[in-house]
């Protein structure tokens, strides 16, 4: 299992928790990252004002990847589906393939359609799989009750995902939460988008958006949320003081990353796995493990 | 509205733009707006009703929205639309063409600047580096040239005037 490790730009700057996680579990699973210094952002910001642009920033990544040898794995739920969505495209349509490598050829690359692109979640599930995680849990976090949120772009354009998980009805984060031996909590928004994409055009609308989910999951008991996509966990937990705010509530929901959760179940220090990094304290919730 | 103000091309400037291919196969069931997350805190972003004005031919009072840029980009309606409209791609292919039409917002327009500049949407600078090296990560390059030529090579550069802001 080796990986060209694709970071996205909001991990580096707001999620260093989320990367030294990932990084510590994919460790100790025998999961091997390559990190690329030339890889660039994958255009999903600017998919919807610049589209030649958006789709040749991922179609240089993928290039790059490719002269590497290597597939990519990614941990942002939206760089994971716009780059799987390029990926389709270029592999489907020979004329845009065409298209797309005489642009290409200008950078000095060339891209033949042969990498795979897997989120982290993606990469636990298919490649390492849920019985050799069992194996790794050395420590019971069953204290932990947890709401799963999935994110838009993990498994959605199903299309381009060549359908490995049906959205209406998620399950992988799920099965992957209950090998690390983490309470699931049921909620009614669990596939409710955290409304992130358009936190720069109407604060207001995405403040409320997030706020439906926190409201979800408080009324289901949950302890906090188990994600895996770098700006879902900034709407949750870097804006919970300002969604608070915007639905006049005053929730204290820990936003947990998946590899937070396997890394403790695993026995890591939290300190390695980030866990004073999150913006809603979860002090509290490693107190829980300790008694 | 008078109808000789609706313009009956736009439905076909749209349907040009890549992920506006479909449009012509709604049959307004509603399905996207009842899934739609955005629709539920706020009632000015409709996708069925963008659709139907799309379809009507009212160019200006699309382009010119500012609801067409509340799409939040969650694929409900998409997964959901019973004739395969591929809604979220339309609304891209609709943002796409306002932007050609000189429709371009603020946010938008730093956001084209930062990924040019930078090859990325947040800086990282020595402090961030340092932050990085600190927890054990591996230090990052702050520039990427072939990002700059990608942005000339589509011609984004000039939605942010120019070589001016960091360019060569």
């Amino acid at each position: 299992m080796k990986y060209a490790f694709y970071l996205g730009c909001a991990a580096p700057v707001r999620g260093r928790h989320y990367e030294m996680s990932t990084r510590k579990i994919a460790e100790g699973l025998g999961i091997e990252l390559v990190d690329i210094p030339e890889f660039s952002c994958c255009g999903f910001p600017i998919k919807g004002v610049a589209h030649d642009t958006f789709f040749l920033l991922s179609a240089r990544n993928l290039a790059l990847a490719e002269k590497h040898g290597l597939n990519i794995m990614t941990i942002c739920n939206s760089c994971t589906g716009v780059m799987t969505e390029v990926n389709h495209e270029l592999r489907e349509n020979e004329d845009l393939r065409k298209k797309t490598n005489k642009a290409l050829a200008e950078l000095g690359y060339e891209y033949k359609g042969n990498v795979e692109v897997k989120h982290l979640i993606r990469v636990l599930y298919e490649d390492v799989g849920v019985e050799k995680i069992k194996e790794k849990v050395k420590v019971d976090v069953a204290a932990w009750k947890l709401a799963p949120h999935y994110g838009c772009h993990f498994a959605k354009p199903s299309v381009a995902y060549n359908r490995f998980e049906d959205p209406e009805y998620p399950r992988i984060l799920r099965e992957l939460m209950s090998a690390a031996g983490v309470g699931v909590v049921d909620h009614d928004r669990d596939k409710a988008c955290c409304g992130g994409a358009i936190l720069a055009v109407d604060e207001n609308i995405a403040l409320k958006m997030a706020g439906k989910k926190l409201e979800s999951v408080a009324g289901a008991d949950g302890d906090g949320i188990c994600l895996h996509c770098t700006f879902c966990c900034v709407m949750y937990d870097d804006n919970q003081s300002k969604i608070n705010q915007a639905i006049g509530q005053e929730y204290v929901i820990p936003i947990l990353y998946y590899p937070q959760v396997l890394g403790m179940a695993m026995g890591y220090d939290p300190k390695d796995l980030g866990l004073k990094m999150n913006r809603v304290k979860t002090k509290e919730l490693l107190a829980r493990l300790e008694s | 509205m008078e109808i000789t103000e609706l313009d009956p091309t736009f439905k076909f400037d749209v349907t040009r733009e890549p992920g506006g291919e479909q449009l012509m196969r709604c049959f307004a069931c509603g399905t996207c707006t009842a899934s739609c997350p955005v629709r539920e805190i706020d009632e000015k972003f409709n996708p069925r009703r963008i659709i139907r004005m799309v379809l009507l031919g009212m160019r200006e009072e699309v382009l010119s929205s500012q609801f067409i840029w509340l799409c939040s980009t969650c694929y409900a309606c998409q997964e959901r639309c019973p004739q395969d409209v591929r809604i979220t791609e339309l609304m891209s292919a609709i943002k796409n063409l306002a932007v050609k039409e000189g429709h371009l917002p603020a946010a938008y327009k730093m956001q084209l600047e930062l990924i040019r500049n930078m090859g990325r949407l947040y800086e990282i600078d020595e402090f961030d580096n340092k932050k990085r090296s600190k927890a054990g990560l591996p230090e990052l390059e702050s520039t990427n040239e072939d990002v700059k030529k990608i942005f000339v090579m589509t011609g984004a550069d000039r939605l942010i005037g120019g070589e001016e802001g960091g360019g060569e």
